[in-house]
């Protein structure tokens, strides 16, 4: 299988603590990677790396390479601005603009400059909607504010923000951890819809999610892979005891 | 039987009360008091007290017009000069200069509200009126001389002078809340652009989004300022009761008016003058932001992300 993201000897610090160690991963093309492990173990922080959203932190520092589509995303002169467009984020808390819910499907598509004319603007965002599948429910009040949609809604919303701009890797960083389970369920569903067209990484501290969601599951604790392998495999019968543990609940 | 503390919480709760009150009480209270202290020119006048553009108080002729119009116009020069100016260092301060370089500017622009206002005017005095006479005014007029603005006789004394005196001593104040507003703004609003391919201004616009309510209250707070501030305005604005186009002539404001003019006014009539135009700033500043907070209103409608969230 083809690897879209590779990842070699990536560490990471804030300031002079270290967050991760060493890591070497790699994210195969149209596949979906959970990335699973107990609260600061640093998989948040592994999967910001990979859109250099860090960069915002002023102490952050990495050594190691990304690789995306054989490129190094840390290499100097890299263009940051198009790296985030090729790879997209969604995030813990939906955060959609205070602006109408066709504005912020939109605004990727105006910045970027994406859109040829009004009409294509208009299907994109359609588009962008029913891939996210949100266009039934809000096809009759685009013109509205996006902060009338459901929590659910707004994460769905910010989903189809991610796919407007047409990335190829879709980041999702614990996207339904503040929803109920049946947004949870539509939000799964999505993501898995989505694998057809996507390179997607999701972290998650719901086991029962990566379990149901990925092909590929990644454990980290303490900064460290601890085990990478596919999702069956992972679940039932890992190669690591602390991975065992972990799954089964013993710790976590 | 009484519930444990009940009797303390009423207590409480009247303190509280009366203290809300009070606001309401001091309000009531000076209006009264001036609309009381003004009724011989009220009664004289009437509505040509605000539609009269003639102050001879020896005659007996009182207009206030041209202390509203230097009014409203230095307080506009002022905004016009340091909205922009405010708008760009909380920008810098917040969403761009490195915590090393915003906190020394901070505290720099902290410590330009402390200056006392009589320090101003005497800098505009001695150092932004010979500026504006010598450099700044011949400059407008060589280009910009066409203009109905920028006509007339270079004294350095005079609207120009006090606008932008105004603008210098109201930066701080927007700058300061301006800069409140932005960092309230979630950071989750900045990654979310972010993480579209926007660019640091592009990024920088949905902050100003998401902000746009708290601006608007920091521009009326800096209005505010501008139209009641007294003693700079006095020494730099020329003191002359006129409605002149040409920013390069002197005007006066009401504020001004006031100061300079009480301890002469001896007469009832001169008196009862002064307390109405008092009463007329008293109106302007409660219509300025009672049509700010209609503003704010609109504006927070369907951008004020902080109603929701």
């Amino acid at each position: 299988m083809e690897s879209k993201i590779s990842i070699s000897n990536l560490d990471f610090f804030y300031g002079k603590a270290q967050a991760l160690f060493d890591i070497t991963l790699e994210i195969p093309e149209r596949q979906i990677v959970a990335f699973i492990g107990p609260s600061g173990c640093g998989k948040s922080t592994f999967l910001r790396t990979l859109n250099r959203m860090n960069d915002t932190i002023p102490i952050a520092s990495v050594t190691g390479t990304v690789m995306i589509d054989g490129e190094d995303i840390y290499k100097a002169g890299t263009d940051v601005v198009a790296l985030r467009r090729k790879v997209g984020m969604v995030f813990q808390k939906s955060n959609p603009f205070p602006k109408s819910i066709f504005d912020n499907v939109a605004y990727g598509i105006r910045i970027n400059g994406i859109h040829t004319s009004k009409a294509d603007l208009a299907a994109r965002v359609q588009k962008a909607l029913a891939d996210a599948a949100l266009w039934d429910e809000v096809k009759d009040r685009l013109t509205t504010s996006a902060f009338g949609l459901s929590g659910g809604q707004q994460q769905r919303l910010c989903i189809a923000r991610a796919l407007a701009v047409q990335p190829e890797v879709i980041l999702m960083d614990e996207p339904a951890s503040a929803l109920d389970p049946i947004a949870t369920q539509k939000i799964e569903e999505l993501v898995v819809e989505l694998k057809r067209e996507y390179t997607i990484v999701i972290v998650t501290h719901n086991m029962q999610q990566a379990a149901r969601v990925s092909d590929k599951t990644a454990f980290f604790m303490l900064g460290k892979l601890i085990e990478y392998n596919p999702t069956q495999k992972m679940f039932t019968n890992p190669d690591e005891k602390l991975t065992e543990d972990y799954i089964t609940g013993r710790f976590g | 039987m009484a519930q444990t503390g009940a009797i303390g919480d009423k207590i409480f709760r009247t303190i509280l009360l009366l203290a809300a009150a009070s606001i309401l009480l001091i309000v009531v209270a000076i209006f009264y008091m001036m609309v009381q202290n003004s009724l011989p020119t009220l009664e004289r006048f009437g509505i040509g007290f605000l539609t009269g553009s003639e102050w001879r108080p020896a005659q007996e002729e009182f207009g206030a017009l041209p202390f509203i119009y230097g009014t409203l116009v230095s307080s506009l020069i002022a905004l016009v000069l340091a909205v922009p100016i405010s708008l760009g260092i909380a920008i810098f301060l917040v969403e761009q200069a490195p915590i090393k370089i915003a906190r020394p500017i901070a505290f720099m622009v902290e410590l330009l509200a402390a200056i006392p206002s009589v320090v101003y005017g005497l800098w505009g005095i001695f150092v932004l009126a010979p500026f504006i006479r010598n450099h700044l005014g011949v400059f407008l007029q060589d280009y910009l001389g066409w203009l109905p603005f920028f006509q007339g006789r270079l004294t350095g004394i005079g609207m120009l002078t006090a606008g932008i005196i105004l603008a210098l001593m109201i930066t701080p104040i927007i700058t300061a809340v301006v800069r409140d507003v932005l960092e309230a703004v979630p950071t989750t609003q900045r990654e979310a652009a972010l993480a579209l391919g926007a660019t640091k201004w592009e990024t920088t616009t949905i902050v100003l989004g998401n902000a746009a309510s708290g601006i608007a209250g920091a521009v009326v707070l800096g209005l505010g300022r501008a139209i009641g501030e007294t003693m700079a305005v006095t020494m730099v604005i020329g003191n002359s009761p006129q409605i002149s186009a040409s920013l390069f002539e002197p005007a006066n404001t009401i504020a001004s008016l006031l100061a300079a003019n009480f301890a002469e006014a001896t007469d009832r009539i001169y008196l009862s003058a002064l307390i109405e135009i008092g009463l007329v700033l008293f109106l302007v500043t409660f219509v300025v932001n009672a049509l700010a907070k209609l503003l704010i209103m609109s504006v927070g409608g369907n951008s004020s992300s902080s109603k929701h969230v």
